[in-house]
């Protein structure tokens, strides 16, 4: 069915929404060396992926975010912290459109994606959720099998390769594929917390995006399953730009090269909106704060 | 408390606090009033069957088979039930064949993709409320606009446009809120962190909906469906209205589209005309008749739960 609904998308997505360019193989590299290391920037001169100005985003007349600017580069991780409600979920969301889905939400300044604004006229949503994939919060695989959770993704999009390799290579990269190898054809429901967020990354990395938007994606999980996918992130930032929410910011510092601060401004009104306080190399957000709000929170006398 | 008294020790104080076991009046009388209703309810639904087997004993047992394989007549030692229950199955087809996709297809509009405002709320309420109207009602309705439509293309087939077909629409009419009801609930019960998987990984709307939503929903949606055509099965009120009481079904020559434009009736309307027909034979005949009904109904709601257990999904 969905085949020339699916160049119809593509047609409407535009010329320059770029494709992720040809990625080495990524497996077999360590990560423990690169976990040991205190994550700042690889490589100076890198390009920018997201150029972000002056976004704002409303639910209702409700405003959540005030005026955030920033520029993600690419392969790296970019955490986004701050206290709860400060607008993290929200503003990793307009990443990949998926606030359209909210009726309420309104989204206001630009996403220059690899210079292209995805809030743009012609942008078709669904062509940008296929190149920035998303890793949600709480897993949630579908109620299928395994193999059918990672198969769905470039089934839709008309990959015409061998699907069971794609899927063992899926799973292998997210670091599942030795638990999971003699029951693919079992239910992912089966499967522990740690494993089925594993198996949601395992899904997002199957259609080859050229970035990965994670939502606190150990937030329900435990320390071992924890830090398996924190060495995943790193392995995988070789290929992908990553943007992770988190509230952890011993995670922070692990793993991301740069880090967005966000906080929550009280309105006389009562209206609570996230502002972006600091966006700088984590290294310096965590050992040398410009602003006083950033120091404050990150060695915990945030009020 | 006694527990401030210096002298005893503490776990003399413990034991005695919580090892005294004092009830109250309403600690005893409230629930055997709570089970006293319920064995109000359960009597009356005992006595009520209790009574119909009984009757309906003499024919069942001295007729056997014949009450449900003889054709309708008037004479009540041959009188079955055979046109009356190809007649409800007949409006039971057409009910399934018109309600429900219809009524799943508004189910998956107003719960994917009409937008939150206050024309979706006005008709959803109004869904609502229609659920709620009298089906003698939707006999009206039947009456005043499918018999009428019928008869003006042509298609009244010998009875002025009072035939199957005008039955199960109407029955279709009166079950459809139900349906859209059932099936949007077993849609809102998909959660929205599956729609946004099937988004994420580049999903358009419609195929998060054509291959998870709908999917997941199917079982809650099927057990709505078998309840709902349960409840047509039963109804009596909006039929007599549409010609269920006029004719009887023809069981012998024509084909379907004959019978659908025919004259037709329907067991629950078929109990109603026995029901004032003198004398016992009638009597225990109709109270067969409605033991075929009630078989009929328990094993599509014992059908309904089946799939519910079985198949519907607990996220
Ligand atoms: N769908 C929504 N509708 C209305 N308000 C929302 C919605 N989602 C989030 N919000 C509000 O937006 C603010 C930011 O939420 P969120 O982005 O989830 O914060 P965080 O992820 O940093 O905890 C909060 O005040 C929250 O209540
Ligand atoms: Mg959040």
């Amino acid at each position: 069915m969905g085949e020339d609904q699916l160049t119809d998308s593509t047609t409407a997505a535009g010329p320059t929404i770029a494709t992720g360019e040809a990625r080495p193989a990524g497996r077999g590299v360590s990560v423990g060396s690169a976990l040991r290391g205190t994550g700042r920037p690889a490589e100076p001169a890198q390009n920018t992926i997201f150029d972000v100005r002056g976004l704002r985003v409303f639910y209702g007349s409700f405003q959540a975010v005030a005026d955030a600017t920033m520029a993600i580069r690419e392969h790296e991780i970019t955490a986004l912290i701050g206290p709860s409600g400060c607008g993290k979920t929200t503003v990793l969301r307009c990443f990949n459109r998926m606030n359209d889905l909210i009726d309420t939400a309104r989204v206001e300044g630009t996403i220059l994606y690899h210079g292209t604004d995805i809030y743009g006229e012609k942008v078709d949503p669904v062509e940008v959720r296929r190149r920035i994939g998303m890793v949600f919060q709480k897993p949630n695989p579908f109620p299928k099998s395994i193999y059918d959770n990672i198969a769905f993704g470039p089934r839709i999009a008309g990959y015409k390769g061998n699907m069971d390799d794609l899927v063992e290579e899926s799973l292998t990269r997210a670091a599942l594929w030795d638990e999971v190898s003699d029951k693919l054809k079992e239910s992912a429901y089966a499967l522990s917390g740690g494993q089925q967020q594993r198996l949601c990354i395992a899904r997002a990395i199957a259609t080859s995006p050229d970035v990965l938007l994670m939502d606190e994606p150990c937030s329900s999980l435990d320390p071992i399953a924890t830090l398996r996918i924190e060495e995943l992130m790193i392995e995988l930032k070789r290929d992908y730009s990553i943007i992770i929410v988190t509230h952890n910011m011993q995670q922070a510092a692990r793993v991301s090269d740069r880090t967005a601060f966000f906080t929550v401004d009280v309105k006389q009104t009562g209206m609570r909106t996230g502002r972006l306080v600091e966006f700088d190399a984590t290294d310096a957000i965590f050992t040398n704060p410009r602003e006083k709000q950033t120091e404050d929170y990150i060695t915990g006398r945030f009020g | 408390m006694a527990a401030r008294a210096a002298t005893p020790s503490t776990a003399d104080l413990v034991r005695q606090s919580i090892q005294g076991r004092r009830l109250g009046f309403g600690d005893i009388a409230f629930p055997a009033a709570l089970l006293l209703a319920l064995l109000f309810a359960l009597l009356f639904l005992a006595t009520l069957l209790v009574d119909i087997f009984a009757k309906s004993w003499s024919a069942l047992s001295g007729r056997g088979w014949s009450v449900v394989s003889n054709p309708l007549t008037l004479n009540a030692e041959t009188a079955g039930l055979w046109q009356s229950i190809m007649g409800s199955l007949g409006l039971v087809a057409v009910v399934a064949l018109l309600a429900f996709p219809i009524g799943i297809s508004a189910a998956v509009y107003l719960e994917e993709y009409a937008p939150d405002n206050r024309f979706t709320r006005l008709v959803n309420t109004n869904i609502r409320n229609l659920a709620g109207v009298p089906s003698i009602v939707y006999g009206i309705l039947g009456f005043t606009i499918f018999v009428r439509f019928i008869r003006a293309v042509g298609a009244g087939g010998g009875v002025g446009g009072k035939n199957l077909l005008a039955g199960g629409l109407t029955l279709a009419a009166l079950v459809l809120p139900i349906v859209i009801i059932t099936s949007a609930e077993a849609l809102r019960a998909v959660p929205q962190s599956i729609r946004e998987a099937g988004f994420g990984v580049g999903a358009t709307r419609w195929e998060v909906i054509r291959y998870h939503v709908v999917p997941y929903a199917a079982p809650g949606i099927l057990t709505g469906t078998v309840l709902t055509l349960a409840r047509a099965f039963g109804e009596t009120a909006p039929l007599l209205l549409v010609g269920a009481a006029t004719g009887f079904f023809s069981t012998g020559s024509g084909n379907l589209i004959d019978k659908t434009l025919g004259p037709y009736t329907a067991l629950p309307v078929t109990i109603f005309s026995w029901a004032r027909q003198p004398g016992a034979d009638f009597r225990s005949l109709t109270a067969a008749a409605i033991v075929v009904l009630l078989v009929v109904l328990l094993t599509a709601n014992a059908a309904a739960i089946i799939l519910r257990n079985r198949y519907e999904r607990k996220w």
